[in-house]
C-alpha cells in the first residue's frame, strides 16, 4: 500500500460503475435512475482520466478532451431527462418507474 | 506515485468518493441522496488532482456540483406529491447481482492484464493543451457539442412549456 497506481483507480472507477448500475436498475423513483447514471458518467471519466496519467501514449492529454466531451453530453443529458421528469409528473403525478407501465402487455 | 501525499490523497478521496456513492444509493430521501452526491463529486474532483488533471478537477467542481447537482435538486422540488423517497424496486436482488458480477468481472480484467505503463511524470498544467486540442484536431467535434447543448437546452424548455402557451402569447 506504499505507491499508488493505475490499478487502484480502476477499482474505484469500477466500484463507482457498480453503485451507479444498481440505482439505475433498482430505484422505484425516476431521479434516482439519473442519479445512478450520472455516478456510471463519473465513473467512466476517472477511468478516462487514470489511463490519460499512466498509460503509454503518443497524445495522452487526448483522454482530457474525450472527458470534456463525455461531460458536456452528460449535462444535455440531464437538463432534458429531468424536464422529462418533470413533464411524466405533470401528466402522471408520478415519477416511480413501477407505476409508469402504460406499453407494458 | 510514491510519494507519502499522493499515497493518503488517493486514499482518502477514495474513501470519500465511493463512501458517498454507497450513501446515495442506501439514502432513504432524494434530498440527502442529492446531498451524498455532491460529496462523491467533490472527491472524485480531488482524484483528478491527485492524476494531475486540473482542468477536468475544476470542470467537475462547476459542471457537476454546480450545475448538476442543482438541476437533480430542482427536479426533486418540482415533483412535490412524487415523494422523496429512495427506495428500490421489484428489480432490487437482480440488480444487486448484476452490478456485483459487473463490478468482480471489471476489477478481475483491471488486475489481471499487463498494461502498458509509461513512467512520465504527472502534466504541467494541462489547460493549455486541452484548449489547443479542441480548436485544432477537435474543432468539428467541439462544433457539434455546442450544438448538442443547445438543442438540449431548447428541448428542455418546449418539454416542460405549460399547457396552452401557444405561439403568440
Amino acid at each position: 500500500m506504499d505507491s499508488v497506481d493505475l490499478e487502484h483507480y480502476l477499482i474505484v472507477g469500477s466500484l463507482l460503475f457498480a453503485i451507479g448500475m444498481y440505482m439505475a436498475l433498482a430505484k422505484r423513483n425516476f431521479i434516482g435512475v439519473l442519479i445512478g447514471i450520472e455516478l456510471m458518467f463519473n465513473a467512466v471519466n476517472l477511468t478516462f482520466i487514470s489511463f490519460s496519467r499512466f498509460a503509454e501514449s503518443d497524445a495522452p492529454l487526448a483522454g482530457h478532451v474525450f472527458v470534456i466531451f463525455v461531460i458536456t453530453v452528460a449535462a444535455a443529458e440531464a437538463a432534458v431527462a429531468l424536464a422529462l421528469a418533470v413533464l411524466l409528473y405533470r401528466v402522471r403525478e408520478t415519477v416511480d418507474v413501477d407505476r409508469i407501465d402504460l406499453l407494458k402487455w | 506515485m510514491e510519494d507519502t501525499g499522493s499515497v493518503i490523497a488517493f486514499w482518502l478521496f477514495a474513501a470519500m468518493t465511493v463512501g458517498a456513492a454507497v450513501g446515495v444509493a442506501a439514502s432513504r430521501n432524494l434530498i440527502h441522496a442529492v446531498g451524498m452526491l455532491i460529496i462523491s463529486f467533490a472527491g472524485l474532483a480531488g482524484l483528478y488532482v491527485t492524476l494531475s488533471a486540473d482542468f477536468i478537477a475544476v470542470a467537475q467542481v462547476l459542471i457537476y456540483i454546480g450545475a448538476i447537482a442543482v438541476l437533480i435538486l430542482f427536479a426533486i422540488v418540482l415533483t412535490p406529491e412524487a415523494g422523496r423517497h429512495n427506495q428500490e424496486g421489484f428489480m432490487r436482488f437482480p440488480a444487486v447481482a448484476l452490478a456485483g458480477i459487473t463490478a468482480a468481472a471489471m476489477i478481475y480484467a483491471a488486475l489481471d492484464t499487463e498494461w502498458v505503463l509509461s513512467d512520465r511524470p504527472g502534466f504541467e498544467g494541462t489547460a493549455t493543451v486541452i484548449g489547443d486540442a479542441l480548436l485544432d484536431k477537435y474543432a468539428l467535434p467541439f462544433e457539434i457539442a455546442s450544438v448538442l447543448l443547445l438543442v438540449a437546452v431548447l428541448g428542455a424548455i418546449v418539454l416542460v412549456r405549460p399547457e396552452g402557451a401557444e405561439e403568440g402569447e
